[in-house]
C-alpha cells in the first residue's frame, strides 16, 4: 500500500460531520483505512468511512469500483488486507460472517440469492437462524423450549413477509416460483429476520421499474423510522440515490475520491469525471 | 404448482404406509426359523439401512459428497473389538475388565461390555473421527471433498490392515487381516446375553430397534434448525452464511453424525459377525452404501431405506440365488468361468445407470433434490449431479 499521503485529497476531510440529521455523535459503523488486494489488483484503496445510527447512506461508484468488494468485507466473506472495522464499538475486522450477521449486519445481494427450494417462510426462517438456540439434542428430542422457538420463529417469518408487502397465499411459495419483485422482497424479509441494526442493500432496485423504485424508497424510509434500521446502500439509479441518501460516498478504482450531502456530490467534479470522463483541456 | 402446505398433508398421509412397513418388518423373523438364512440376511441388510441413513445425512442433507465412509464402519466395528473381546489381553487382570455382561463373557481376560456402552462407545469414536476428517474438507467443494474422504476412508482402511504392528502400550491396534475375534454375543442390561448359534432374531430385533432410533434421528433433524441450515449451505453458501449459519459448525455436525450412525451400525455388525478384520474395509464398501442413497434418492430419508434394502437384498439374495439357478447354468453352459457375485459390483454400477437414465432423483425421491434434478436449479452442488453420472 502506498502512504495515506499520496492519496488525492476527498471531497470531505472529515466523514458525515455536516450530516447529523439525528443530531447523534456516536458512528455505528466505522472503517479506517481498509484495503482488499486481490494479487496486484487493488480493489478497495485505503477506504475511511463512517456511518452514524439510524441514517439511510449510499456507496455510489462506477462498475469495478469495488462497491460490492467493500460490502463483502463488512459482511466478512472477505477478510481486508488492510485496515480496521467496528461496528457498534466492536471490533470486526475480518470476523466469521455469522458473527457479523448476530452482531447486528445483515444484507442482501446485488444478484438475488435465495434458498432457491425452500420457501418463503423457510428462507425467512433461515434468516433467524443467529437468534436461534435450539441445538442438536433439543432438536431431536423437540424439547417444549425448541417447540416454542420453532413456532415463534415460523410466525415471524410470516410477520417479515407480511411487513414486506408479500401476498399471503405466497408465503409457502417456493422461493424460485416468486416472481422478481417478490423474491426482492423475501430478500429483504429474510435479511430483517436476523434482527440487525445495519442492513447492507447491494443494488436493491436493479431489475425494477421506476414505479417499483419508488415504492422501494419510501420502503427504505419506513425501515429507518419504524424499524430504527440504518441503512447502507449501493445503488446505480441516481434517483433514488439523490432521493433516499442523507449521505453519499463515491468509489472508483477502488479508492474513495468524494463524500457529502447528494447536492454536494451531484457537483462534484471528480465524480462527473469518474461517470463521464474528463473534459478534454481545449 | 402444489404449495408446501399440501405437501406437508400428503406428508401425513403417507405415515400410514410406514407405520404398516415398519411393524411387517419386525415381524419378519417369526416367518422362518430361529437359525434360517433369511433372518441373518435381513439383520445384514437392516445394518446396511443404518449405514445409508448415516451417510444420507452427509450427502443428502448437507450434500457434501463422501467416498470414504467405509471409515466408520472400520471404526465401528474395530470398537466393539475394542470392548467386547479379549483384544486386551491383560487388561485388568485374569477377568478382564467388564460391565453388564453375562458371567461368561466376564470370566473371559480382556474388555467385555455392555452393547450398548459398545454402540456408545462407537457413537464417539467415530463422531470425533467424523469431524476430524471433515475438517480439511471445510475449505473445498463438491468433487474436491469426494477426493479428501476417499482418501481418509482409504487411510483407515490401511491403518486397519496394518493395525497389528501399531502398538498402543502393549497392545496392537486392530489384528490386521487376522480377525479380532471371537467377540462376545449381544449382551444387554436386564435382558441378559443371547447367543447367536441357536436364534438370530434377537439380533434382528436389536439392530431394527437400532434402525428405529436412527430413523427417528434422522426425521427430527431433517425438520430442525440444523436441518434447515444444512439445506441452506447446500443451495447457497454464502446467502447461508451471510443469513448467520455458522459454516464450520453446520458442516462439521453433519460430518460427526453421519459418522456417529455409520459407527453404530459398524459396532452392531462386528458383534453380529462376531469377528473385525481388515478385509471387510474395502473401498467398495463406501460407493456400495453411496449407491443404497442414491438408489432410494438423495435426502430422502424413506427412499434411502428402501434403496438400501433393495440393494441389500440383491447382494446377499437375488444373486447367489440367480447364481444357483437358471443365470448359473447359462453362464456354466456358454463356458463363462463367473458368477453374478463375482461381479456384483458391476451389476450395482449398471443398475446406477439405468437409474441415472430413467430416474436420476431416486425411487422415492425427496421434494428439493428433485427440483434440483429435474428444474436445474438450486446448483449449489452440481458435483454431485456430476458424480452420480
Amino acid at each position: 500500500m502506498s502512504a495515506a499521503g499520496d492519496r488525492p485529497p476527498t471531497a470531505q476531510a472529515d466523514p458525515a460531520a455536516d450530516t447529523a440529521p439525528n443530531g447523534a455523535g456516536a458512528k455505528m459503523l466505522n472503517v479506517e483505512g481498509v484495503s482488499k488486494i486481490f494479487g496486484g489488483l487493488v480493489a478497495v484503496d485505503a477506504v475511511d468511512f463512517a456511518i452514524k445510527p439510524k441514517s439511510i447512506v449510499s456507496i455510489i461508484g462506477p462498475n469495478g469500483a469495488g462497491k460490492t468488494t467493500f460490502f463483502n468485507m463488512l459482511t466478512g466473506l472477505y477478510k481486508p488486507s488492510t485496515g480496521r472495522i467496528t461496528f457498534d464499538g466492536r471490533d470486526i475486522t475480518a470476523k466469521r460472517p455469522d458473527i457479523i450477521t448476530a452482531a447486528g449486519v445483515a444484507r442482501t445481494f446485488q444478484n438475488i440469492r435465495l434458498f432457491a427450494t425452500m420457501s418463503a417462510v423457510e428462507n425467512v426462517m433461515v434468516g433467524q437462524h443467529a437468534r436461534m438456540s435450539g441445538g442438536l439434542f433439543g432438536s431431536v428430542l423437540r424439547t417444549p423450549r425448541v417447540r416454542r422457538e420453532e413456532k415463534a420463529v415460523r410466525e415471524r417469518a410470516r410477520e417479515m413477509l407480511d411487513y414486506v408487502g408479500l401476498r399471503k397465499d405466497e408465503f409457502d411459495q417456493v422461493s424460485v416460483n416468486l416472481a422478481y419483485g417478490d423474491q426482492r422482497r423475501v430478500e429483504i424479509a429474510r435479511a430483517l429476520a436476523s434482527d440487525p441494526q445495519l442492513l447492507l442493500l447491494d443494488e436493491p432496485t436493479a431489475g425494477m421499474n421506476p414505479n417499483e423504485s419508488a415504492r422501494l424508497t419510501e420502503f427504505m424510509e419506513r425501515l429507518r423510522d419504524e424499524l430504527d434500521l440504518t441503512i447502507l446502500l449501493i445503488e446505480h439509479d441516481m434517483k433514488v440515490v439523490m432521493g433516499v441518501s442523507e449521505h453519499i460516498t463515491v468509489l472508483d478504482h477502488g479508492e474513495k475520491i468524494a463524500e457529502g450531502l447528494p447536492k454536494d456530490i451531484r457537483e462534484n467534479e471528480r465524480v462527473v469525471e469518474a461517470y463521464l470522463g474528463k473534459q478534454s483541456e481545449n | 404448482m402444489s404449495t408446501l402446505g399440501d405437501l406437508r398433508q400428503k406428508r401425513w398421509a403417507s405415515w400410514l404406509p410406514a407405520v404398516v412397513a415398519l411393524v411387517a418388518v419386525f415381524l419378519f423373523p417369526l416367518f422362518f426359523d430361529p437359525l434360517d438364512s433369511q433372518t441373518s440376511d435381513a439383520t445384514t441388510a437392516l445394518a446396511y439401512v443404518v449405514f445409508a441413513l448415516g451417510l444420507n445425512i452427509v450427502v443428502g442433507f448437507a450434500g457434501l459428497l463422501d467416498l470414504g465412509y467405509v471409515a466408520f464402519y472400520a471404526l465401528g466395528a474395530l470398537t466393539a473389538g475394542w470392548l467386547a473381546s479379549d483384544h486386551f489381553t491383560g487388561a485388568g487382570g485374569d477377568s478382564g475388565i467388564d460391565f453388564g455382561v453375562s458371567s461368561f463373557a466376564a470370566s473371559l481376560p480382556g474388555i467385555h461390555l455392555n452393547f450398548l456402552l459398545i454402540v456408545i462407545g462407537a457413537i464417539i469414536v467415530c463422531a470425533i473421527a467424523g469431524a476430524i476428517i471433515g475438517l480439511p474438507t471445510l475449505r473445498l467443494r463438491g468433487d474436491y471433498i469426494a477426493i479428501v474422504t476417499l482418501a481418509f476412508g482409504e487411510i483407515i482402511g490401511r491403518v486397519a490392515q496394518n493395525g497389528d504392528e501399531i502398538k498402543i502400550g502393549d497392545y496392537a491396534f486392530s489384528n490386521g487381516r487376522e480377525s479380532i475375534s471371537p467377540i462376545d454375543q449381544l449382551n444387554f442390561p436386564f435382558v441378559g446375553e443371547f447367543d447367536s448359534a441357536t436364534n438370530v432374531r434377537p439380533y434382528f430385533w436389536a439392530v431394527f430397534a437400532l434402525l428405529l432410533v436412527v430413523l427417528f434421528v434422522n426425521l427430527r433433524l431433517r425438520d430442525s434448525r440444523l436441518g434447515r441450515a444444512w439445506v441452506a449451505l447446500r443451495e447457497d453458501e454464502v446467502a447461508a452464511v451471510s443469513m448467520g449459519v455458522p459454516l464450520v459448525k453446520t458442516k462439521l455436525m453433519a460430518y460427526a453424525i453421519g459418522a456417529a450412525f455409520g459407527g453404530i451400525s459398524g459396532a452392531f455388525l462386528g458383534v453380529f459377525l462376531n469377528s473385525v478384520n481388515a478385509n471387510q474395509f474395502q473401498f467398495g464398501f463406501s460407493i456400495f452404501i453411496l449407491a443404497m442413497v442414491i438408489l432410494g434418492g438423495l435426502g430422502s430419508i424413506w427412499g434411502v431405506v428402501i434403496g438400501a434394502a433393495l440393494l441389500s437384498y440383491v447382494n446377499s439374495n437375488l444373486l447367489p440365488s440367480l447364481d444357483r439357478g437358471f443365470v448359473g447354468d447359462f453362464l456354466t453352459d456358454a463356458g463363462l468361468d463367473f458368477t453374478l457375485s463375482q461381479i456384483n459390483f458391476g451389476i450395482y454400477g449398471a443398475i446406477l445407470l439405468l437409474m441415472m437414465v430413467l430416474r436420476p432423483q431416486g425411487i422415492l425421491p425427496e421434494r428439493r433434490r428433485k427440483m434440483e434434478l429435474t428444474e436445474g436449479i438450486g446448483g449449489g452442488d452440481e458435483s454431485l449431479a456430476k458424480a452420480k453420472a
